[in-house]
């Protein structure tokens, strides 16, 4: 499928980067893959994204989209094969509902037992657990093997990174909120969604992941405001 | 012809509950709003309809809830085809969407943050909600609505929060209009259209609320 016009500006560790590696590949679409240093940003992406300056930014005919919940509407709408989201009104507000929480709730918890510590880390790992509990109940209570249904769809994409990224956030980040006993469908859901093909073909490896989460440890806080 | 039910849980201030007022009067929807008492007690169906947040809005359709009020615009769009909210291509949508977003994670605080400060905080946080503006501002251009030659998607998204407006105006000792021309005459021709003036609260009113929010903050 054509993608000459195709650029994904992004960086080879970014979660929100490869939610849309992702969807592009599921839908069989080629593009060009722009690495950016997020430490010496390129003119393109200043141009692209001037008003977050982030990655990643889905640039098509020379059309520049940012943000990564957009960006994946964005390639739905566009390309139709392999649909990630429902035509249902009820069940596209339901995965944009949970993609949001997802983003903020358990997102913003991450970052905080990642970079802080005693009392306040605590307090992060809490809710952490509070979200991955609503997570459990959802996943649980759907009885198909992923969030959107015999296949997956764009809130798995987005939940997708807690299945492989998560793990370097608790082992460098210092504490443990997964558990499979305590979480045993959402458990089932991230072993079934790593073994999709599209999935398993495109992780970043362990120990790349392991390297960046330690450098963000030693930048401290400001390394999120280098990245999305 | 079947029936529908919709019933949106509300609260008369609130500027994400007018978002879905708006979007309804303008699809031409009937339903039924149900005032909320958020500082009273929460009714069982809020607590129910929506366990994660408990915040209003919350939109009903034949029982079935809808939360999170870009969500609930975007479901109203979906359902209620006619008129379009959103422009057709896909280049246009992404663009909503994303301003929907950037007014979403920043106008609101921004704005909060002046009437919340005191001292040389409330100047650094009017800096900083100015800033947005002209952002917005930007990204309006020459354009008489966000989407072009018509009240839209993200219009709906932006007016009600500027109900605020004359709060933090107040707090912050300027007027946006000596700043932000362009979104003010924007704010105009938006309040034109029935569906924003009788819905959107009297910002003098707006302004009481704020300082009742302050007196019970012990912001003084």
């Amino acid at each position: 499928m054509s993608g000459t016009d195709l650029k994904l500006l992004g960086t080879k560790e970014s979660l929100f980067t490869y939610r849309i590696v992702w969807a592009l590949k599921l839908k069989g679409i080629e593009y060009e893959f722009v690495e950016e240093d997020l430490f010496n940003k390129s003119p393109l992406l200043l141009e692209s994204n001037p008003i977050y300056k982030k990655v990643p930014v889905l640039i098509h005919g020379g059309k520049p989209i940012s943000e990564s919940l957009v960006i994946l509407d964005y390639i739905d709408e566009t390309w139709k094969n392999n649909p990630i989201l429902s035509t249902d009104p009820q069940e596209r507000a339901y995965a944009r509902f949970w993609a949001k929480f997802v983003d903020e709730k358990f997102y913003e918890a991450s970052i905080k037992a990642f970079f802080l510590t005693g009392e306040d880390q605590a307090k992060g790992v809490e809710s952490i657990a509070e979200a991955l509990q609503f997570l459990e109940g959802e996943i649980a209570g759907k009885k198909k093997f992923f969030f959107g249904g015999e296949a997956i769809g764009f809130l798995d994409i987005v939940v997708g990174w807690i299945a492989h990224w998560f793990q370097f956030v608790e082992e460098v980040g210092g504490f443990k909120v997964m558990d499979s006993m305590k979480y045993p469908a959402f458990d089932s859901w991230t072993k079934n969604f790593l073994e999709v093909p599209v999935i398993k073909e495109n992780l970043p490896p362990h120990e790349e992941l392991r390297r960046v989460f330690q450098g963000f440890q030693q930048m401290g806080l400001a390394a999120v405001g280098a990245k999305e | 012809m079947s029936k529908e039910e919709v019933v949106l849980l509300d609260f008369w201030v609130s500027p994400f509950c007018n978002r879905a007022k708006i979007a309804l009067a303008e699809k031409g929807v009937a339903h039924e709003d149900r005032e909320e008492d958020l500082f009273g007690g929460k009714s069982e169906l809020l607590l129910k309809s929506n366990p994660i947040y408990q915040k209003v809005p919350v939109l009903l359709h034949n029982g079935k809830p809808v939360c999170e009020s870009t969500n609930i615009v975007s479901y109203i769009d979906e359902t209620w085809p006619s008129p379009a909210l959103l422009p057709p291509c896909p280049y246009g949508r992404a663009s909503a969407r994303f301003w929907a977003d950037f007014i979403d994670k920043k106008v609101f605080d921004a704005g909060s943050k002046i009437w919340k400060s005191k001292g040389e905080e409330v100047e650094v946080a009017k800096r900083d909600f100015i800033e947005i503006l002209k952002q917005l501002e930007g990204a309006l251009g020459e354009k008489d609505y966000f989407g072009g030659d018509s009240f839209g998607f993200v219009d709906i998204i932006a007016v009600p929060l500027t109900s605020w407006f004359h709060a933090c105006e107040k707090f912050g000792g300027f007027e946006f209009e000596d700043h932000c021309p362009k979104f003010s005459a924007w704010m105009k021709r938006c309040m034109e259209r029935e569906s924003v003036s009788k819905i959107l609260p009297d910002p003098e009113k707006v302004y009481e609320f704020v300082i009742m929010l302050r007196k019970m903050r012990g912001i003084e």
